[in-house]
């Protein structure tokens, strides 16, 4: 297993907003999160990335403990997160954007290589190089986020809710994009709403419901089950 | 014609200090949501480097009395070590503090900073002999322009440009940028907070490096709390620029500059000593037309 995560509790305050979460991803999967709001999906991937401490529980990458480390370790230990609302700099330029992320590496060729290949990939970032982020359309900005999170070269990749508020066009490149990912040897975990999208890209899932799994399972396993229905909507979905 | 030419030329030569000074506090400010009350004790502190070790009541020069590049580089590096180091035991330590505690820290460092200048040299203002030949004037034409007029506005526009350059160009630059739209997504993509906080403490401490010789070569005068008008003025500038915003802070600078040589001139001169209250009128009336400042940024956002 790449990431681990084994009993994990995390509060804001005395607040706890994620109870009882064990996750685990092997190298090269997608495992995808899902669960109605403010279920803790967030939380834990801030937990994961080192932005917050968790109150309870164990985090392993690549069978080390995360615990104590800062966002600015994990990031270094190969771990990258693609915030929820994509938080690129508006302020600064795509390409700039995109530089911030590179500093961490040392193989700077490598790194060179990899900024021509996404450019060439999504031109639109090629076009808008050298102008402000925050000029970007809400996709753009979203594969700048993604493009920006690849930069650091992870061996792990968060990404938290990457088409929320995305026109269905978008949604498409972003996950064709994600998927893209996968096969060159990217590890993934993504929280994603679309029930239907998780089923297309994840190998795995986990359903999160007020800080707890739910139920986890394959998406062969899965796909069309009353139980995965049952665990998104809840119980009391049925009775309404 | 003449004198107004000569009016303009004494407010971009004031307003150049008020920016540097704004800038300096506006650095800080843009990373760490810190407003540096310091910042005037690292001018004053650059000042009375000039002297050191001399601490008699009539001033001997020391480092003041070196080749002017030399001079000038001993007191950058006294500043800046001087803002790093107390960047490394006050700040850090606080580093998840919220900004009303920053605030307080760095009142209170202001403090203690200028009871250790008052302790050494007490209170007494000293006159000090730099840049004497600075006060020749030049003639272009009819119109006399103070050599060291010359070197302010020279000084500063260098500054200003390098230190664009540096955040444009450069991976610190950039990496301070990226910290002071969105800290925290910084250090996710493995930003240092740590190294970002000390080179823009650094770039502060070079803006009052720079303030203190300019400064202390108009006055001629040492005193302990030299630096405190100009930061107040500073925190004036970056406030009508618009908190946030290094392009803000320097306008404003020149701005109030701007301001005080008009008000100089105009006022009668029965009130001219109340310049200062006529200056902060104009700073209530144009946060009333713009409460945002000059140049608007995004909302501010938390740090770190
Ligand atoms: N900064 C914060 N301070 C206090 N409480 C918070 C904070 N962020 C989130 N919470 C609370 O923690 C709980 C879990 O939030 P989280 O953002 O992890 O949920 P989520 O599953 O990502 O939801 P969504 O689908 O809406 O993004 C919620 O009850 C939320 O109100
Ligand atoms: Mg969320």
């Amino acid at each position: 297993m790449i990431l681990d995560v084994e009993r994990l509790e995390v509060r804001y305050g005395r607040l706890p907003a994620v109870r009882d979460i064990s996750i685990n991803v092997a190298a090269g999967e997608i495992v995808c999160v899902v669960g109605p709001n403010g279920a803790g999906k967030s939380t834990t991937m801030l937990a994961i990335a080192g932005e917050l401490t968790p109150s309870r529980g164990r985090l392993l990458f690549e069978g080390g403990p995360l615990a104590g480390r800062s966002s600015e370790d994990t990031a270094r230990l190969g771990i990258s997160l693609v915030p929820e609302g994509r938080r690129i700099f508006g302020t600064l330029t795509v390409e700039e954007n995109l530089r911030v992320a590179s500093y961490i590496r040392r193989d700077r060729d490598a790194a060179a290589k990899d900024l021509e290949s996404l450019l060439d990939r999504f031109p639109i970032l090629k076009e808008r190089f050298r102008s402000p982020a925050g000029r970007l359309s809400g996709g753009e900005q979203q594969i700048l986020a993604i493009a920006r999170g690849m930069l650091t070269r992870p061996k792990l990749m968060l990404v938290d809710e990457p088409s929320l508020g995305l026109a269905p066009k978008n949604v498409d490149l972003v996950y064709e994009l994600l998927r893209s990912l996968r096969e060159a040897g990217m590890t993934l975990l993504i929280v994603e709403q679309n029930l239907d999208r998780v089923m297309d890209v994840a190998d795995r899932v986990y359903v999160m419901r007020d800080g707890r799994v739910q139920l986890s399972g394959t998406v062969v396993a899965l796909k069309g089950s009353a139980e995965l229905e049952a665990a998104y909507f809840g119980f009391d979905r049925g009775a309404a | 014609m003449i004198t107004l030419l000569q009016n303009f030329i004494d407010a971009v030569s004031l307003g150049s200090l008020y920016a540097l000074t704004a800038l300096g506090v506006g650095l800080l400010f843009g990373v760490l949501r810190l407003i540096n009350f310091a910042h005037a004790n690292f001018i004053t502190i650059g000042a009375y480097a000039i002297i050191v070790p001399s601490t008699n009541a009539i001033a001997t020069l020391y480092i003041g009395a070196w080749h002017w590049a030399v001079m000038s580089t001993a007191v950058v590096v006294i500043v800046v070590a001087l803002a790093v180091v107390t960047e490394f035991i006050v700040f850090r330590p606080l580093r998840r503090a919220d900004p009303p505690t920053l605030l307080v820290a760095s009142f209170a460092l202001a403090y203690a900073l200028q009871y250790i200048t008052l302790l050494i040299y007490d209170g007494r203002p000293k006159a000090v002999d730099i840049g004497s030949n600075l006060a020749e004037q030049v003639m272009v034409g009819e119109l006399r322009i103070p050599k060291l007029e010359i070197l302010t506005i020279a000084v500063t526009l260098a500054l200003i440009v390098s230190l664009a350059l540096f955040l444009k160009r450069t991976r610190y630059g950039i990496q301070i940028r990226a910290a002071a739209e969105d800290f925290r997504m910084a250090r996710l993509l493995g930003v240092r907070a740590n190294t970002v906080i000390a080179v823009a403490f650094a770039l502060s401490g070079v803006l009052a490096a720079a303030v203190s010789l300019l400064f202390l070569a108009r006055t001629g005068m040492l005193a302990p709390r030299m630096g405190l008008p100009l930061v107040l003025i500073a925190f004036v500038a970056t406030v009508i620029g618009g908190m946030g915003s290094l392009v803000g802070a320097a306008v404003g600078g020149f701005v109030v500059g701007f301001a005080s040589v008009v008000l100089q001139v105009v006022l009668p001169v029965e009130i001219r000593q109340f310049r200062d209250a006529f200056v902060y009128l104009l700073v209530i009336a144009i946060l009333l037309w713009r409460p945002a400042g000059l140049i608007q940024v995004r909302a501010i956002t938390e740090r770190v």
